[in-house]
């Protein structure tokens, strides 16, 4: 498959986002136009694009944070956003679905189980010992140790913000996990941590995840295929897919010098055998000078 | 209507999990159905608790028929197989995909939380929170001392060179406290002196003495009334605005960026605001006493027929020069207070968001504490030198 405007998609894919025609406008400032995205099942959607290209909008249109001018939204085979608004019942949807937001967002007056709690004491009527058990396997499975769970928001390191931020996101168990910069502001070993913790996870729990990113390393490292907004529209493939996309913004973001450096990371971790990169002869000199 | 190829995999209302136990001599057989769900698994929580080994020596835990197995079902399968493997039976599990006894592999990472940090008894937290506040406001009112003291110097500074002074900074917080309070300023005082006219006529009129209300106004609103209300007007607009403005500025770390420049804040922030409010606040309560009498007249014309003239004329009577001083003399002083206390909680907001809303709460509360208490002071000090 060669890169293509968004719509390649099509047919007998099962694709559990299809976003068509959207357009997204603040004032007369228009973001998005005619853009199309999809994700198909089970796959890790890296979402990439210079500052101020409509990466988290886009995201917020999806998780109907945000209402957009023009087009549609499916999302699960459930239509939430068209002209004339959508059919889909969002409160049914809003549990088939986590969001991890840039600092987790958690509720700063609640502890880590009360937060994770939160959606599950909401949408379910589990008994509150089977809750509290559930609680505290999310905190496990997001690998926070067991006494952070009566811990405050303030009192926690960013990095365990996010991990806190990932088990509520995954409270019930959702079948699309949607990621806002998640590796934004951890340091290197937090963020190779969270990159390794997401695949596992994904993997272990069959999730469709969405992640807007500007991390290098996490897009090697954890996406099946990249989404560059680019031109207000979506250029969609594997990273080696879009190394050959002749816009100039791709050509930097993915051959420039922190691409290479990251993509040999990446080969190096997989002892040389580059099978999704291929070209990176000359990347480790490129790190060096890097 | 959906035009999609997707399909939904897991239904949107999944079947219900389902749980069969057959007994064939030393075997128990536990056969798993349906959705293990989070939204199904609560209905089978008190059955596997309360599960039976009987006569039993081994168990068969069948996975095969399960449509849906997601970490909480997966959970419960686990924690089964714990409580039956504690009791000393022999457990297996036949059906399960190799992605599901992954699942299953996954949740046995879960550890029990340990009990939540144990608060003191009710009595004792109360006695202890008691001291703790005790405690609190004498650090507050040491580290307000420090803060007055570190102002006081920055004024002097600023006096000795005038140049220091952040002139757009005035006049921009002029404009602020001061032309944009008049509207709410000029109607609240007026209505204060309708409310004094007509509550005073009321009584004085027992006495056949209507014409004293325009003294009762004079006196109440020059001497304490104007200043009051103008004070606490401006406590709770930009005392509190001074709180939030400088707080987001602490959380931004835009006041840590200051000193690393090598800028003083007290000198930026806090001088401007204190020098602004000192101007505005004398001004706004002449308004106010202007404002407050007037009040008091429309209010003697209407329900007392006291005609403009008179009312002018028995003011002139009741009301001395002295009076109006009294009262103006305490504006710089609440000015001062109420924009000490803005600055300083700003300055203590520490770096998260919430501590601005408690701070400027604390800031508003604070300074129309300290402006009626100063407001009494001022009262005896009065009736001590006899004025």
């Amino acid at each position: 498959m060669s890169p293509v405007d968004g719509n390649g998609a099509g047919g007998g894919e099962d694709l559990v986002i299809r976003v068509q025609g959207l357009r997204t406008q603040f004032g007369r400032h228009v973001v998005h136009d005619n853009l199309d995205f999809s994700v198909r099942r089970g796959e890790v959607m890296g979402l990439v694009g210079g500052s101020g290209t409509g990466k988290s909008v886009l995201l917020r249109n999806i998780v109907g944070l945000m209402r957009p001018a023009a087009g549609t939204i499916d999302i699960l085979g459930e239509r939430i956003a068209a002209p004339g608004g959508g059919t889909a019942d969002m409160a049914l949807l809003r549990k088939r679905w986590g969001m991890l937001f840039q600092d987790g967002a958690l509720f700063s007056s609640l502890t880590v189980a009360q937060n994770i709690e939160v959606p599950l004491a909401e949408h379910t009527d589990l008994p509150p010992a089977l809750r509290r058990e559930i609680c505290e396997l999310k905190v496990a499975l997001v690998g926070l140790p067991p006494e952070a769970a009566h811990k405050v928001p303030s009192e926690l390191s960013g990095g365990m913000r996010k991990r806190a931020g990932l088990a509520r996101a995954l409270a019930l168990d959702p079948e699309i996990l949607f990621l806002d910069e998640p590796t934004a502001g951890l340091d290197p070993i937090g963020a190779h941590q969270f990159d390794a913790l997401l695949r596992d996870l994904q993997s272990a729990l069959l999730l469709t995840v969405v992640m807007v990113t500007h991390d290098l390393d996490s897009l090697y490292a954890v996406c099946d295929r990249v989404s560059v907004l680019v031109d207000k529209r979506v250029k969609v493939g594997t990273i080696a897919e879009l190394e050959r996309e002749p816009d100039p913004w791709i050509q930097d973001y993915f051959l420039g010098p922190r691409g290479r450096a990251a993509a040999s990371a990446k080969d190096a971790l997989r002892g040389g055998t580059s099978g999704a990169h291929s070209g990176t002869g000359d990347a480790p000199q490129d790190t060096m000078q890097g | 209507m959906s035009s999609t190829a997707t399909e939904t995999v897991r239904p949107a209302a999944p079947s219900a999990a389902r749980l069969e136990v057959g007994r064939e001599g030393e075997l128990l057989r536990l056969r798993l159905s349906g959705a293990w769900v989070t939204r199904t698994v609560g209905a089978q929580d008190a059955a596997l608790h309360a599960l039976e080994a009987g006569g039993a020596t081994r168990v068969e835990l069948d996975l095969s028929a399960v449509e849906a197995l997601d970490t909480a079902g997966a959970w419960l399968v686990d924690r089964t197989l714990g409580e039956l493997r504690r009791r000393g039976l022999q457990v297996e599990v036949t059906g399960a995909a190799p992605e599901r006894q992954a699942l299953l592999d996954k949740v046995e990472r879960r550890r029990a939380a340990p009990p939540p940090p144990k608060r003191a008894s009710s009595l004792l937290g109360l006695l202890e929170e008691l001291g703790r506040g005790a405690a609190d406001v004498g650090a507050t009112a040491k580290e307000l001392t420090a803060f007055l003291g570190q102002t006081v110097l920055a004024l002097a500074r600023t006096a000795v060179r005038p140049a220091r002074l952040r002139g757009i900074s005035l006049v921009y917080h002029l404009e602020k406290v001061g032309l944009d309070a008049l509207p709410i300023v000029g109607l609240l005082a007026f209505l204060i002196g309708v409310v004094l006219a007509y509550q005073g006529s009321d009584q004085l009129a027992r006495f056949g003495a209507e014409i004293f209300t325009v003294n009762l106004v004079g006196v109440a609103v020059l001497r304490e009334m104007g200043v009051l209300i103008t004070a606490i007007i401006v406590a709770g607009r930009s005392g509190s605005a001074f709180t939030a403005q400088i707080g987001t500025m602490k959380v931004n770390q835009e006041v840590d960026a200051m000193y690393t420049i090598g800028l003083d804040p007290v000198d930026v922030l806090v001088l401007p605001r204190l020098l602004a409010l000192l101007i505005a606040l004398p001004l706004l309560t002449f308004y106010a006493n202007v404002m407050g009498l007037l009040g008091g007249a429309v209010m003697a014309t209407v329900v007392l027929d006291i005609d403009l003239l008179s009312f002018v004329r028995q003011l002139r009577d009741a009301v001395e020069l002295m009076t109006f001083w009294v009262g103006m003399i305490k504006a710089p002083v609440f000015a001062f207070v109420i924009a000490l206390i803005g600055c300083y909680e700003g300055l203590k907001v520490s770096s998260n968001a919430e501590s601005v809303g408690l701070r400027t709460t604390r800031a508003v509360v604070e300074a129309i504490f300290l402006v009626i208490v100063l407001d009494a002071l001022f009262s005896i000090f009065y009736s001590v030198i006899g004025v």
